[in-house]
């Protein structure tokens, strides 16, 4: 049977982390937005309390990261971290800048197209999953190979948010809504073949 | 689409060269302390790729059993990090340490960690199983028998010959002496 997943509690959360705009003296440059949805399980059913967690690069397209070495220019109002946990409907809300495309040498002229990096753990240990959030529209995602390392393009667009106008706060900032199903009915099996 | 319907799982991608930016501080708020408490191990190990060589941008979580599925009193609901769940990133040699609860078995014959593996070059994380090199119910654990002979120790963490509680694990990603990854 499968086993369960780590629960969390709140004491890993401090109050503004999952504002990813607030931890500096200033505002980060960019553009604001909204990052929203629910956690389900494959029947439709919230995960509750499921820690979400995400890191991205800045609008200029650079992580605050060592290896990182594009030429671009970090933001000192920006860590590009951020989390939470669900609530009770499964919901969860980021607000942050949307990331920028981005340089990676994979390939001449190979350029990420805008992505959020998300971890998520639900009620069993195969639900948990590591993937990226896409954006709507980006000309970038037919020329990403990370982005069509995924064969179907159902499942592909699976991992791109929608524009929400009904979130988005007029003069202040752009809502994309984004829900995520995680694997793993509590009855699921754990297949113990080799791989 | 009605709730009623199945839903499909959102696919995995990798967790790329930069996850230290928002995974890392989940390592740091659990470095493994000078005294190991009771109830807890000390596991110690490297991730090696094809070659032998280290991987220095590994990062791998252990759940110990039925201690992760709540949290207890104390420092856990303080912390809001079970006892019973560790992720750790390698160095820059490769290495990892953490301290963890010992696994709870589930069965008489069980008691291991689940242990989940990212890199850089996995589009989709790998599985595997660690048990502790002196425990005496792996004998009769159903998943390590089936695993053939010859490869069981690549799932067996040694016990230091000095430090009690102390183990020595090291994860394999591929080669003759390829870690035993489990389909999921």
């Amino acid at each position: 049977m499968e086993r369960s997943g780590p629960v969390f509690g709140q004491g890993l959360i401090g109050e503004h982390d999952n504002d990813l705009t607030v931890h500096h003296a200033g505002d980060p440059i960019g553009e604001r937005i909204l990052v929203h949805g629910r956690v389900l399980d494959e029947d439709g059913r919230p995960v509750r309390s499921a820690l979400v967690e995400v890191w991205q690069a800045n609008a200029a397209g650079r992580y605050r990261h060592k290896v990182d070495t594009h030429d671009a220019p970090l933001d000192p109002n920006f860590a590009g971290a951020g989390r939470t946990l669900t609530d009770e409907s499964g919901y969860y809300w980021f607000k942050t800048i949307k990331p920028g495309p981005y340089p990676w040498g994979n390939h001449h002229n190979a350029w990420r197209p805008s992505h959020i990096h998300f971890s998520l753990f639900g009620s069993g240990i195969l639900s948990r999953l590591v993937t990226q959030m896409y954006f709507p529209g980006d000309p970038l995602q037919p020329l990403d190979p990370i982005f069509n390392s995924i064969r179907d393009a159902a499942a592909r667009a699976r991992l791109v948010s929608n524009l929400d106008m009904d979130r988005s706060e007029s003069n202040y900032l752009l809502a994309y809504k984004w829900d995520i199903v995680l694997r793993g009915r509590v009855d699921t099996p754990f297949e113990e073949g080799h791989r | 689409m009605s709730d009623n319907s199945v839903r499909i799982p959102a696919s995995s991608q990798t967790v790329g060269p930069y996850f230290r930016i928002g995974l890392e501080y989940l390592v740091n708020r659990n470095s493994v302390p000078s005294i190991v408490p009771a109830g807890m191990i000390e596991l110690r190990g490297r991730v090696l790729d094809r070659d032998g060589v280290p991987v220095p941008d590994a990062m791998l979580e252990f759940s110990s059993g039925a201690g992760v599925g709540r949290l207890l009193d104390g420092n856990e609901a303080k912390s809001g990090i079970p006892e019973g769940f560790r992720r750790v990133a390698t160095d820059d040699k490769g290495e990892f340490a953490l301290a963890i609860a010992r696994p709870v078995a589930e069965t008489s014959s069980d008691a291991h960690f689940l242990v989940l593996v990212f890199a850089r070059g996995l589009l989709r994380h790998l599985i595997t199983r660690v048990y502790l090199g002196d425990e005496v119910r792996n004998d009769k654990d159903a998943v390590l028998l089936r695993v053939p002979p010859d490869r069981r120790a690549t799932l067996i963490a040694r016990a230091d010959e000095i430090q009690a509680g102390l183990y020595w694990w090291d994860v394999v990603l591929q080669g003759t002496n390829e870690t035993i990854f489990f389909a999921w």
